[in-house]
């Protein structure tokens, strides 16, 4: 990273995209978690975008531009149009209340911090010592997704989870090849639109999207 | 021969387009069975093409077909005749009795060709980022399948499916990830995403980020594989999709998943040597076969213990796969063909069951054998091979990949596997009593489907020839085995 003002920039994207995961954990109304999930896909799209300048490379660039319109743009919009729709979608219910979530969250980053270091050690630039910050955005969507029981929160959770490990691709290898690009982006977008359709269902036959309801299956 | 290499995967999709243009009607639906049986056949013919250990494909790496990848086809090949031969009077049958409509019909015919080609796709290609899109492509092609009959039940099991392996699969995403980035760390261009390339560049990567990904790998492929403790999805998805999609998901796609940690397998005991990835495999293993005895003899659903049946079969197969010697990794691949046949046939049989009695419950099927002789005597041998009872092809994979670990020194590993698939084999033996001929009845009309019946038969006998003679799939598996051990 020679210059200082990419390098900075690329700092305060990944600052961004740290800061919203918190954002998820902090707020209680759906529509805002949805925009913090919003900012955080602009922030990861940034990066990329970021490291296709600073390389003089296409590919990080044309990948910015997808991570962009479907993070940012195209989910965000659906999910909120859903949840507009319907009252019993609006707030969060989480099973392990607000500043413990916070606390928790913070305890993960250093968790990240540690477990990163050997990624960090290998490579030689700016962008892979941030890559720990990828990591801890990951291990965030987890804690979402086992701690927050409502059908959007846990879409919410593997967004995050989604966005720490494209964080993590573009700071390690710049991104992978377009192709591959282009497939998962494929493969996220459908899974939330089947993740939706399937929360359509689950409201007609339950009711409500409460996890904890779901006692139909077992052993 | 590339050509047909490449253009194989894309057969079933004709076969879907036919069913997206057409609807469902015994047509599109013998148009099915015909592109499984080109699949089996182009399987086959790539079999034979690579079986001296060539390999066929485009040069770019999207495609490389080597003795693994064309052995897993003629796998796929036959669970998908097996699934689209039942189909053709399961899915009827649900029609004519009203219990789906013809555009579930329609979106079911769609969505299993797609779903074959997802997998197809995922062992014939060199390049782990499209391995990847495809196991992620077949969780989507399947989400609405296991929902399908859209009860609270089916609502859970979508749901808990979906976001279980898409969570498991993203992370097998960072595990790819990972490892390319060591990889491009040491001077690899983009071609090192491709596992050929990566297999010659092994001398150079990162032990620490290599173990790092290899945990995450496990993590992300063996969920999608059904291994124990990251199982819970499996019997759920299974129970509750149609009876020919469980038959595919059980019989072939936990193996095609198990089969993208086979590959990484290689590369990973060649960075960080064998121990480690032997560890992890006999840990879930093990816990596997466990998870699936202790489940067993609690089990009062027929669908539910077909599945927890696939999870001890995984474990196995982990560790045959763990001990890592040809004899043992020969077994477990020979185990993932008679698995396939097997349960592909009892997942089947429990369809027919399921329009005869209505419930999943044990408890409701009474006297099968007497009641309805010939269903009776095709799940009951489906049960028997999955009990790995001679002659049925999972008795010699069995012995093989037991003589294979007690050979390798894992003496106590091989002592505890025995004991918990005794469990298994006695909670299965029990289940199966009930069912066949506990109660009591009068005999009812068959009304087993002709396609059907022609189909589980067929599949039974298979599996029977492959317990007594190999003939020349030996050759077929000592290639393939040789491609994944050092």
């Amino acid at each position: 990273m020679n210059d200082s003002t990419t390098a900075q920039l690329l700092g305060l994207a990944i600052a961004t995209a740290l800061a919203t995961a918190f954002g998820v954990l902090w707020r209680r109304r759906l529509i805002s978690i949805i925009r913090a999930l919003a900012l955080q896909g602009g922030a990861v799209a940034s990066v990329a975008l970021l490291l296709g300048f600073d390389r003089r490379s296409f590919e990080p660039i044309a990948a910015a531009v997808l991570v962009f319109a479907l993070k940012a743009v195209f989910i965000p919009v659906i999910l909120a149009r859903r949840v507009r729709q319907t009252e019993e979608l609006r707030e969060v219910d989480p099973v392990v209340n607000i500043p413990t979530s916070l606390l928790a969250g913070g305890f993960l980053t250093l968790l990240a911090y540690a477990t990163g270091r050997h990624i960090a050690q290998l490579g030689s630039d700016a962008a892979s010592r941030a890559v720990p910050a990828g990591i801890a955005i990951v291990l965030i969507g987890l804690l979402v997704l086992v701690t927050r029981r409502k059908a959007m929160t846990q879409i919410a959770g593997f967004l995050l989870l989604e966005n720490g490990i494209a964080l993590v691709a573009f700071l390690t290898t710049a991104g992978l090849p377009l192709v591959i690009e282009l497939g998962g982006a494929l493969d996220l977008l459908l899974v939330v639109l089947v993740l939706q359709v399937i929360t359509g269902r689950m409201l007609s036959e339950f009711g409500a999207t409460d996890l904890n309801q779901l006692q139909e299956l077992r052993d | 021969m590339d050509l047909l290499a490449s253009l194989l995967p894309l057969l079933p999709l004709v076969a879907g387009a036919a069913a997206l243009g057409f609807g469902w009607s015994r047509l599109t639906a013998m148009a099915a069975v015909l592109g499984s049986a080109g699949v089996l056949a182009g399987g086959i013919v790539l079999s034979v093409a690579t079986v001296g250990g060539d390999v066929v494909g485009t040069g770019g790496g999207l495609i490389r077909v080597d003795p693994l990848s064309a052995f897993m086809l003629v796998v796929i090949g036959i669970a998908a005749v097996i699934s689209t031969g039942y189909a053709v009077s399961y899915v009827g049958a649900e029609l004519s009795h009203g219990h789906i409509t013809p555009s579930t019909g329609r979106s079911y015919g769609v969505l299993v060709q797609v779903f074959i080609a997802s997998m197809m796709i995922a062992v014939s290609t060199d390049n782990l980022g499209i391995l990847w899109v495809a196991v992620e492509a077949t969780t989507i092609a399947t989400a609405f399948l296991v929902g399908q009959r859209q009860t609270r039940a089916a609502v859970e099991a979508s749901w808990k499916y979906v976001v279980i392996a898409s969570v498991g699969v993203s992370i097998a995403f960072l595990g790819t990830v990972l490892l390319y980035f060591t990889s491009r760390h040491i001077g690899g261009g983009e071609a090192s995403l491709r596992w050929s390339e990566l297999m010659g560049m092994v001398g150079g990567l990162d032990p620490e980020v290599t173990r790092l990904a290899a945990g995450l790998l496990v993590i992300g492929y063996g969920t999608k594989a059904g291994l124990a403790p990251l199982h819970t999805w499996l019997p759920d998805a299974h129970s509750q999709a149609p009876a020919p999609v469980s038959a595919l998901m059980s019989g072939v796609l936990l193996s095609v998943s198990f089969y993208g940690l086979l590959r990484y397998k290689s590369v990973i005991d060649a960075v960080v040597g064998p121990h480690y990835m032997r560890t992890i495999l006999v840990i879930l293993g093990v816990l596997s076969i466990g998870v699936a005895g202790s489940l067993l003899i609690v089990q009062r659903d027929y669908k539910r213990m077909l599945a927890y049946s696939s999870i001890e079969h995984m474990g196995l197969i982990a560790v045959g796969a763990a001990v890592g010697t040809p004899l043992a990794v020969g077994g477990a691949l020979f185990h993932i063909l008679g698995h396939a046949v097997g349960k592909s046939v009892a997942f089947c049989a429990s369809g027919d069951i399921l329009l005869d009695v209505g419930t999943t419950n044990v408890a409701d099927v009474r006297a099968m054998l007497r009641r309805r002789p010939e269903l009776g005597i095709v799940f009951g041998l489906a049960l028997a091979a999955l009990l790995g009872l001679p002659p049925f092809s999972m008795f010699a994979s069995e012995l093989a990949i037991l003589k294979g670990a007690a050979a390798a020194g894992m003496g106590w590993v091989t002592a505890i596997v025995v004991g918990l698939m005794l469990v298994v084999f006695g909670a299965l033996l029990r289940l199966g009593r009930n069912m066949l001929l506990g109660g009591s009845g009068t005999r009812a009309p068959s009304s087993m489907g002709r396609s059907a019946r022609v189909t589980l038969v067929g599949a039974l006998t298979l599996s029977v020839i492959l317990g007594v003679a190999l003939g020349p799939l030996a050759d077929l598996l000592e290639a393939a085995v040789k491609v994944v051990t050092p």
